[in-house]
């Protein structure tokens, strides 16, 4: 009994010292989300400028010839952006991305494309390299706290690809995988085709007014070559932001049920040990009890 | 009636509010936009300084002062976008010249420059022409 007692005390101390680290990860998580909101705010309003700009050229000409928004003809390597967490904790988040890219990857092979993945974040590089899936290029260190030059590192590397014929190393389309922040309750993985651009055909008015029919400085193609990169850079930014965000809203809600379930496993445990010690005593009791009446019993006998 | 105006780089808004006019260099030269412009999306000069003229809005004394009632903004590349009197200006990178570093600014310039190899004024790379035009901002000659 006495060896079990301390073996239920043993438990509970680790129970209690693994829900003090996923309680200090939870608040760590909860401060740091503010932040991210924040900057997630903060690049709102260029991405939307830039956006507003895009559709303004692309609207005005349905004739553009540019490679960053013609179809190409036959698509045979597509470059597939993943954006993953650095760090664990943060329950289904990787694994729900991963499971995004996997289903992308399904479809591509239906089209006999082949996949180049960029992955972005510690979990996604390790997940590929388990799986020897050779990826064309991996960065990490930043997914909590994205900044421009990351972004702009990112980009470049697509780019190139992208430039490149597919024959020589290049890909056709580019395609990002990220999670969506929504709320801090929702996130859900996405999948978009950041090249080349959808321009999609549309009757209704796009947000904020008509579009002005622009005079282009200093000619439609210029503005075009210079303005697409930006805009592509400015989109894997925002979506940097929002999986940052996501991340950290993952994590603290995994994070606070696993101190959820910790308290409760404490509160079971030291139940149980209550029990075990409560029978010791009994039993403790009436060996003494016992041993009592032997000795009166004995004595009895003796006179 | 009044322009609005918006200087926006990928993380953060710089500024925003509404101006008299603004002064700008786009590959093809200087423009100044007043209400009214037709609408026009151009690719700003590389390491240009953008004027704002009669700002109202965040004309915090700090802001302002620096350049005698004007706003500037040191951009190193970028968009300008105006229509229905509303401007963008999208830069790369941008500062205002009230926030310049001075000797920051100059000690940029002075390592892109070297670096370059001390090039003629038309070969400098960006990082000197924005550098410059972060000195220009903050009411210096460079």
């Amino acid at each position: 009994m006495a060896a079990s007692l301390r073996a239920v005390r043993q438990r509970i101390r680790a129970v209690q010292s693994i829900g003090k680290i996923t309680r200090a990860q939870e608040l760590i998580a909860s401060s740091r989300i503010v932040r991210a909101q924040q900057r997630m705010r903060e690049a709102g309003p260029y991405a939307r400028e830039l956006t507003r700009a895009v559709e303004a050229v692309v609207s005005r000409s349905s004739t553009i010839d540019h490679p960053l928004v013609n179809e190409p003809e036959n698509v045979s390597r597509a470059a597939v952006l993943v954006l993953t967490s650095d760090s664990g904790f943060c329950g289904a988040f990787n694994t729900n991305i991963l499971r995004e890219e996997q289903r992308l990857v399904r479809t591509l092979t239906e089209r006999n494309v082949e996949e180049v993945p960029y992955v972005a974040g510690r979990k996604g590089i390790g997940w590929h390299r388990a799986r020897r899936i050779e990826m064309a290029q991996q960065w990490a260190g930043f997914s909590a706290r994205p900044s421009v030059r990351d972004a702009t590192e990112v980009t470049k590397g697509l780019l190139e690809a992208f430039d490149r014929p597919s024959e020589d190393g290049g890909v056709d389309e580019i395609y990002i995988v990220r999670t969506e922040f929504v709320s801090m309750l929702t996130q859900r993985p996405v999948v978009a085709r950041l090249l080349p651009l959808e321009i999609e055909e549309s009757s209704e008015e796009p947000p904020g007014g008509p579009l002005a029919q622009y005079e282009f400085e200093p000619s439609t193609e210029t503005v075009l070559d210079r303005l697409l990169p930006q805009y592509v850079e400015g989109r894997v930014f925002y979506a940097m932001l929002e999986s940052a965000a996501s991340e950290l809203a993952s994590r603290r809600r995994a994070m606070k049920a696993a101190t959820d379930n910790a308290n409760d496993l404490v509160e079971r445990l030291t139940r149980e040990a209550n029990n075990a010690r409560q029978a010791e005593i009994t039993q403790e009791i009436s060996e003494i009890v016992g041993g009592a009446n032997a000795m009166a019993d004995a004595n009895a006998g003796s006179e | 009636m009044t322009l609005h105006v918006e200087v926006v780089v990928a993380d953060r808004q710089l500024w925003a509010g509404d101006a008299g006019m603004v002064i700008a260099k786009t590959l093809d030269g200087d423009i100044g936009l007043l209400v009214g412009h037709p609408p026009v999306l151009g690719i700003l000069a590389e390491g240009s300084v953008v004027r704002i003229l009669d700002p109202a809005g965040d004309t915090s004394a700090a802001t302002v002062a620096a350049a005698g009632g004007e706003i500037t903004a040191a951009v190193s590349g970028g968009f300008l976008s105006i229509s229905d009197d509303r401007v963008s200006i999208l830069a790369v990178e941008a500062q205002l010249g009230a926030e310049v570093d001075k000797s920051v600014a100059r000690s940029d310039l002075e390592s892109a420059l070297t670096e370059a190899g001390s090039p003629s004024p038309a070969e400098e790379p960006t990082e000197a022409r924005y550098a410059r035009a972060q000195l220009r901002a903050a009411g210096e000659q460079a």
